[in-house]
């Protein structure tokens, strides 16, 4: 032994470990402060800056943000746009994939086949979906207004109408309720013990009453998740309204992602943008803070025992 | 029965804009502003397919895509894997805390980072490259990717590593021999939904590609319907042929999305 070694040795058991379980997780912790931590930041400090990314951010304070509450109706009109798109589509989709799952839970013949009919929509991706409905929603010539006819109906202008833009978009979304969070709801259902139903049976209720009183409150947690989930999602709209309407008519579909997009890569303007990114943030802590709150009135936990 | 009768009302709805697509792309003008509009084509031009790729270098969008996708997938399931492995495997200070930090920023909209990851990559000259949209996936892969492996790491029984490292292994062996093989149904599911996300991805490279030349696919047929708006053939067949890798996959790997799925829904 070399008389310089230490008398012991320093990295061994518990601080090996724990070195080792800081390199293993370094790519994240890395990414975390240069992607997450630090753009955070300075998102917060452009959102009080004038800042055109040619020149350096000259700090104006909280300008910005009164501009965009108190002088910008493009501002508001994004916002109204935005949570109109969000609650109009949240619960249909939530909804509509629990429906779909009910229906797939039923372990009939070709029950396989019909869930990867159902699975296909979702996968297409955001462009493609856009330019498919594009043309679906062609009020002289598409699908649906072709469809409309043959029973009667003469169809609205879709897309190109103010009032229905923002409909249109949600009922494209729905297009994909069999996708993934149709599986999840699969999954949580498969998770009811069947031993509930069988009570109810017992008690002579019939298929609503073990949907209304088990199937509900047992998945209940899955779907608050997921009402979270869709909230959020929801605020970030994009693609859509890029492809297909660029924020029109009149812009009925600015949602506030593209405002922000347009303010941060067409005017420029990175400090309006990230004022905008903010507000968006602290809007959506509200709502999910909002959304817990009520959650206690009607989540069901296993473990909770009145 | 009545089931059936739903499954398959709601399975003819869910599919009809599938071919619907399919049909128009076969169209010439003339069929496609036909009222009522017809469902087989007169004539079947397939040369609107051919048309594609004079109109639009859809081999040097598909090449670009699968290079991003290609390289993404690389960089999630590698660094996704090594940090689950540490938040399931390992104990180290601050471990929980750093985990409910990931859990929360799944939450994040990603409009607050937006902007400054964008100046950042600006400074560092790598804007109208490929760069952006890579190099962030070897960063730790995803927050719902590192919660799907560790959820899946948690479920191997600890005494095979234990007994690896009695036998002197050391951590990264005992990631790399033991763990990555039992767990590649789930880096398969990370696969395929990696592949997912960045194939249809859009906003990152309209941001960060500039170039014509270095568009993705995703960004070609959005330039594509700007260009030829009202030629609804074509544009139904560049979709059909955009689609088709997509659907390709899915059918070849459907238990894979469908696992990631799944899995997510465990309760951890």
């Amino acid at each position: 032994m070399n008389p310089h070694d230490p008398p012991y040795r320093f990295w061994t058991g518990r601080r090996k470990e724990g070195l080792l379980g800081y390199t293993f997780a370094s790519p994240w912790l890395l990414g975390f402060i240069v992607f997450g931590l630090y753009p955070m930041v300075m998102s917060l400090y452009y959102s009080m800056s004038r800042y055109d990314v040619l020149r350096i951010p000259e700090f104006i304070g909280v300008r910005n943000f009164s501009t965009l509450l108190f002088d910008d109706p493009y501002f508001w009109n994004a916002v109204w746009n935005t949570l109109f798109y969000t609650l109009l589509r949240t619960p249909l989709a939530i909804a509509g994939s629990l429906f779909i799952a009910v229906l797939v839970n039923n372990a009939v013949r070709g029950v396989r086949w019909f869930r990867t009919v159902y699975f296909l929509p979702s996968i297409v991706g955001g462009v493609v979906l856009s330019v498919l409905w594009l043309w679906i929603f062609n009020p002289e010539y598409g699908l649906l207004n072709a469809f409309l006819n043959l029973v009667g109906i003469k169809g609205p202008l879709w897309l190109q109408s103010p009032e229905w833009s923002k409909p249109s978009l949600v009922l494209m979304s729905l297009w994909s309720i069999g996708g993934g969070r149709m599986i999840v709801f699969l999954a949580a259902l498969q998770n009811v013990p069947p031993e509930l139903y069988e009570v109810v049976d017992l008690d002579g209720g019939g298929w609503w009453r073990k949907f209304y009183h088990v199937t509900l409150p047992m998945i209940s947690p899955v779907l608050f998740l997921w009402f979270i989930i869709e909230v959020i999602f929801g605020f970030q709209v994009f693609t859509e309204a890029y492809v297909m309407t660029k924020g029109g008519p009149l812009n009925s579909t600015m949602f506030y992602n593209l405002y922000l997009y347009y303010k941060a890569f067409d005017d420029f303007d990175m400090g309006y943008a990230s004022a905008l990114a903010w507000l968006l943030l602290l809007l959506s802590l509200v709502i999910t803070l909002a959304q817990f709150k009520i959650g206690r009135f009607w989540v069901y936990y296993e473990s909770e025992r009145k | 029965m009545l089931l059936y009768a739903t499954l398959t009302l709601l399975a003819v709805v869910f599919i009809v804009p599938f071919l619907w697509v399919v049909s128009t792309s076969l169209k010439g003008n003339e069929q496609i502003f036909a009222v009522p509009p017809r469902w087989i084509p007169e004539t079947f031009h397939f040369e609107n397919y051919a048309t594609i790729f004079e109109r639009m270098p859809f081999l040097l969008y598909l090449r670009n895509s699968l290079f991003v996708t290609g390289l993404s997938i690389i960089g999630i399931v590698g660094s996704s894997s090594l940090v689950a492995y540490a938040f399931a495997c390992l104990r180290w200070p601050g471990r929980d805390t750093f985990f409910l930090i990931i859990l929360a920023t799944m939450m994040l909209p990603m409009q607050v980072t937006m902007i400054p990851v964008f100046v950042l990559f600006k400074e560092l000259g790598w804007l109208n490259t490929f760069k952006p949209l890579v190099v962030p996936a070897f960063f730790g892969g995803g927050a719902f990717n590192i919660f799907l492996l560790r959820q899946f790491f948690l479920g191997i029984p600890r005494d095979l590593a234990d007994a690896a490292r009695i036998d002197g292994c050391s951590e990264f062996r005992i990631y790399w021999n033991i763990m990555l093989p039992l767990a590649k149904p789930a880096l398969a599911t990370v696969a395929i939904l990696t592949f997912m996300f960045s194939w249809n991805d859009f906003l990152g490279p309209l941001i960060y590609l500039s170039d014509k030349m270095k568009g993705t696919l995703a960004l070609g047929l959005s330039m594509f319907v700007g260009q030829y708006a009202t030629e609804w053939a074509l544009l139904m067949a560049a979709s059909v042929l955009m689609m088709i890798p997509m659907i390709l996959l899915f059918f070849f790997f459907q238990r894979y999305f469908i696992q990631g799925f799944t899995m997510s829904g465990i309760k951890g």
